[in-house]
Parts: structure tokens; sequence; C-alpha cells
């Protein structure tokens, strides 16, 4: 038998067809290994219920009012966490040899990170769908209804894909996948935790206050708040985007010129 | 008719060490190509260089009538690389990894899909198609890798050690892959740290040695160059073989060094007519020869004879090769 096609060689994939291409794969890596979705899930999906039933009371005279407040701010928690995913997705298919593969050929150089990027608006959006179906089991109920809900998670996906540049540099410039998870703790701990997702800043202390008002996560969370119940503030989803935009801006074209760059 | 590779003092470095120092190369068109050498090398960085993946410091090199500096693309479009660590993504399945390559290579769904099929079948992997790649084997994900290779046919492929780590089964199959792939007209370069897979698929070969071709030819070519044939031994213990050397040193008036394993020898024979009597002596001497053979001297002898040290010996010492680099 001959290994050799038989059939004459088609040109190469389109940059279109090579990003959905890996698109296609990042999506099959969720299915054949969902624990990588539920591990960084599970976190928010506790804190949830930790928070609503053990201090919802307290902080917001409720556990019923207090999940309308919190369930936007863990959807915007839980996404901004498996951003960091994409570092880890890249570092490995570096250090596995599988992006020599990709390189030598002849498809669209940075395809394979669009492709990465496209597969990680799908995780981003299975998440954020898990978060809120257990939102509404503990009785979410987002005033501005399924419009406001996908405004909402749409411009959580957005910043996170700001962000997710930042793990595609990690990713180049450490030895392993391991290492990428560990620095993301850094940042995203303090991130998250430094904003108002799970409390009003107003019972805060001054310098504490100041810092959570310029986080963007902080006008992230009221953003999606805002657009899930339908008393959505112009300027916080103006400062999102933004940042969304500056965030791009400064760490997109430092990372596919690392990528173009030799290793 | 354009070479199919020809480098001109082509030169890599990383930091300090000269990975690739300058490499002249010229691969022919329409056979197997073996690059010969120990551990560091250069091997690897070569086809990197080649294959594009890595640009080059200094000399040219053009891969199929095309600068690889210049014009990468173009390169890219006619060869296919299989890299030193297989490249399969371990979350998919056989199957999937391989219409994941043919899309990138411009199938339609439904032809990757079907060439997928084929290759599998061909790679003797279809009950193993559905499977995830992390659940193969070596010599599995081996074959799956070079498959991967092969779903568009390149008019150069690029093996890097197709078998290290594979069992001898797995080796002769790879070895039956490589040789239907260069009758089919493709051009192959391979790597190899093994003498005898160089011997065994290669037309021609070069011995790289710290990122220089030290020699090149036909593998006869290379014996020959060697000269005289070999003896090699194999003794029962291993602690006779200072003795046996001097014997045999006495008896065929020639050198004797020793094989990679601490039981073997190997000695020039210029003079074939002492050997029953070289045999005979060390049968008197009370050594016992658990294995003999007689012919040709191996490549591993070239080695030794181009370098002063057995390819083993380089193997064992990659650290003293990059500090003399260095
Ligand atoms: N990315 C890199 N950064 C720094 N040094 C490197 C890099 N790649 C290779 N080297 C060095 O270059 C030299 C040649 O390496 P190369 O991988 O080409 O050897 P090789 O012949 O393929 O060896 P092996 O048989 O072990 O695969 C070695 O000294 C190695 O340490
Ligand atoms: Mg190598």
């Amino acid at each position: 038998m001959s290994l050799l096609a038989t059939t004459p060689r088609p040109p190469a994939a389109s940059p279109w067809a090579a990003t959905l291409t890996l698109g296609w794969r990042a999506m099959l890596k969720i299915k054949h290994v969902p624990f990588q979705l539920f591990d960084v899930t599970a976190f928010p999906l506790m804190m949830t219920l930790m928070f609503t039933y053990l201090f919802g009371g307290a902080l917001a005279g409720s556990p019923r009012e207090y999940v309308q407040y919190l369930i936007p701010g863990i959807v915007v928690q839980t996404i901004v966490f498996i951003t960091v995913y994409t570092g880890v997705g890249l570092n490995g298919d570096i250090t596995k040899g599988l992006f020599d593969r990709f390189r030598s050929v002849p498809i669209w150089q940075p395809a394979p990170i669009f492709g990465a990027l496209l597969g990680d608006v799908f995780r981003y959006t299975t998440a954020a769908t898990m978060v809120i179906l257990l939102g509404l089991v503990m009785g979410f109920r987002p005033a501005a209804g399924v419009v406001g809900v996908v405004a909402a998670v749409a411009l959580i996906i957005l910043f996170a894909l700001s962000l997710s540049w930042m793990w595609i540099i990690v990713g180049m410039k450490v030895q392993s996948p391991e290492s990428v998870m560990t620095s993301s703790f850094l940042l995203l701990f303090p991130l998250t935790m430094g904003s108002n997702i799970f409390v009003d800043p107003r019972t805060m202390p001054g310098w504490l206050r100041a810092v959570v008002a310029v986080n963007p996560v902080t006008h992230l969370a009221d953003a999606s708040r805002g657009l899930m119940h339908g008393n959505v503030a112009a300027r916080d989803v103006v400062w999102v985007l933004v940042a969304s935009a500056v965030v791009t801006a400064v760490f997109a074209p430092i990372a596919l010129r690392m990528y173009h760059r030799e290793r | 008719m354009i070479p199919a590779i020809e480098t001109t003092a082509l030169v890599k470095r990383f930091g300090e060490t000269r990975a690739v120092d300058g490499i002249d190369l010229r691969v022919e068109r329409g056979a197997v190509y073996g690059l010969l050498g120990p551990n560091g090398a250069g091997k690897t960085t070569t086809i990197r260089l080649l294959a594009t993946l890595l640009r080059p410091d200094g000399g040219t090199a053009r891969v199929l009538g095309h600068d690889v500096a210049r014009e990468p693309a173009a390169v890219r479009a006619k060869v296919c690389l299989t890299g030193q660590f297989a490249s399969v993504d371990e979350d998919l399945t056989g199957h999937e990894n391989l219409v994941l390559v043919a899309r990138l290579f411009g199938h339609a769904w439904k032809g990757a899909r079907a060439r997928a099929d084929e290759l599998l079948a061909a790679f003797d992997l279809a009950d193993a198609a559905g499977k995830q790649a992390r659940t193969y084997s070596g010599g599995m994900r081996r074959r799956l890798d070079i498959a991967a290779s092969l779903v568009v046919t390149p008019e150069l492929l690029f093996l890097d050690e197709p078998t290290t780590g594979l069992d001898p089964r797995s080796r002769n199959q790879v070895w039956d892959i490589v040789r239907a792939i260069a009758a089919d007209g493709t051009t192959v370069l391979l790597t190899t740290q093994y003498l005898e897979e160089a011997d065994r698929l290669a037309g021609r070969l070069a011995v790289i040695d710290h990122g220089r071709v030290i020699a090149e030819g036909t593998s006869q070519e290379l014996k020959r160059s060697v000269g005289s044939n070999a003896l090699h031994l194999r003794l029962d213990d291993a602690s006779h073989r200072a003795e046996a050397r001097h014997v045999l040193r006495r008896v065929l008036g020639a050198e004797v060094h020793d094989g990679a394993d601490a039981a073997s020898l190997t000695a020039r024979v210029h003079d074939p007519a002492r050997l029953a009597e070289a045999v005979a002596a060390l049968g008197a001497g009370g050594i016992a020869v658990a294995e003999l053979a007689y012919g040709q001297p191996s490549l591993d002898d070239v080695f030794f004879a181009l370098t002063g040290r057995g390819s083993e010996d380089a193997v064992a010492a990659p650290a003293a090769s990059t500090e003399k680099v260095a």
C-alpha cells in the first residue's frame, strides 16, 4: 500500500480556516479533558455558595438579595481566573513540540494564537453558563433578562480576551505550564479580591476604596451587574472598553512579536 | 536539477554555544540522506534551520531551490517535519490529530477525515483511531507523528531521530515506512544516533560532530576510508578485556580499541591470514569469546577513526563537548 497521498495537494488553509480549525482543536480539548474547566470553576462556585449562605444575610439583608448582587461578579471572577489557561495551553503546546508542527505548516503564522483565543471564547461562555445556571437555581433573577445577561457576558469576554494576551506572553516566557499557573495567582487574586465583586466597598477603609475604585475589575463587575439588572451606567461600560483596548494595544503586539521570534 | 538541500557555511549560535558551526551539505533529490552524530552534535538544530523554524546566524541554506531565510513560506509549502519529540496533541484522538493537520494543509473537512482514515489504516493505527494519543505506546505515537507529516505529500521530509526510544519491532516498522516513502519519490533527510540505522536506510550520509561535518559519503565509502576490515569480539567475561586487547595487539600487530560495552573489542585486521591464529591465541590464554564477527568496519569504527573516540563516548560526555565549543 502506498503511504503517500494519491490526490493532488490542496492549497494550504486560509487564515480564517486555519484559525477555525485550531479553535475546533481547543474545543476538542475541553471535550476530552473537561476537568481543566471544572477545576477553575469549582472555586468560584464554592465561593458563591459560601458567600451567599454564610454572609448573604449580613451583607445584603438576605441570601436572596445578596445573590442578585453576587452572581454577575462571580461570572467576572470565574472568567478572569480561567484566562490563565490561554498561557497554560500555549506553554504546553510549545514544550510538547506541537508548535513546531504548526509553525512548519504553510499557514498564516499567528493562526495558532487566534485559534487558541477562539477556543477561549468557547471556554468562557461555557463557564459563564455554568455560574449563571447555578445562580438561577439559587434565586438569581436578572431584571434585564436574556439580552442583559448576554450583553454582560460579552463584555466580560471582551475584557478576558485582553487579559489573555498577557498570559500568552507569560506562556512563552516561562519553562512549564505549572509556572504559568503559579504566576497567575500573583496577579489574579489581588485583581479579583481587590474589587467590589463580593462586597460594596462603602465599608472599606479609604486607601482600599481608592484601590478598588481604579481596579478595572470593579468597573467590569459594576457594568455586568448593571447590564444584567437593567440599570447600567454608561461610564462603567466605557471604562471597561477603554481598559480592554489599552491592555490589548500594549500586550498583543508584544505577544505576536515574541511569537514570531524563533525559539 | 536543483538539489533538495544545499548549505554553505551554515552557522547557528545559542549564546556561546555554536550548535551549528559551518555546515556544508548537498543532498540530491530522491533518496534517503542521513545525518549521523552523537548527542549535542547539532542534528536537530540543522533540521530546524532547514525547516525554517530557526534563522541562521551565518551562511546560507537553500531547500528545494528556496533560501530558508528569505523565502521561508516557499520552503514550508514543500517540506514536512517530524520533530525529535513526538508533536501530537495527547488530548486528542489519533483520528482528530490527523484531521487537524489535514485541515491545516488545506483539506476540506470531508477530505481531511478521509485522508485521516487512509493514514491510520496505512500506519496500522486503525484500531486505536478513536483513542486519545496519550494512551498510545511510544511506537504508535511515533507512527502517528510521521503519518501527520504525510497528510500531503512533501517533496522533502525531515525526520529527526525517528526511532530513538523504540523497541526493535517498532524500529523495523518505522524503517519500512521510511523506505516506502523514499520509494514513492519523496526525499528524506533523517537524523540518527544509531550507526546501524544510517547504514541500513541512508544512501549517503554526513557524520556531524560539534556542529561540523566531519565526513560525508555513502556508507560504503565511509567504511572504505577506514581501510582494513575489522574483527569484533565480545568476551564472556569483561574482566578479561585488557588481556584480550594485549593478545590481539600482539598477534595481529594492529590497533585494537574498546567497544561500546565493557566486554567488547574491535581490532583492525590488516592481514586476514592471521585471524585464526589470533582466535587460537585467545583460546590458549583462557579467554572465552561469546561473540565474534569479522567483516567490513561498522560505522562505529568509522566514528572512531574520524574522532578518536567511539560514538558512545561522545554520548557519555555531552558536557565536555559543549565546553570545547564554548
Ligand atoms: N534552544 C537552545 N538554546 C540553547 N542551546 C541550545 C538550544 N538548542 C540546542 N542547543 C545546544 O546546541 C547544541 C546542539 O544541539 P542539538 O539539539 O542540535 O543536538 P542534536 O544533535 O540534535 O542532539 P540530540 O542527539 O541530543 O538530539 C547542544 O549543545 C545544545 O545544548
Ligand atoms: Mg536532536
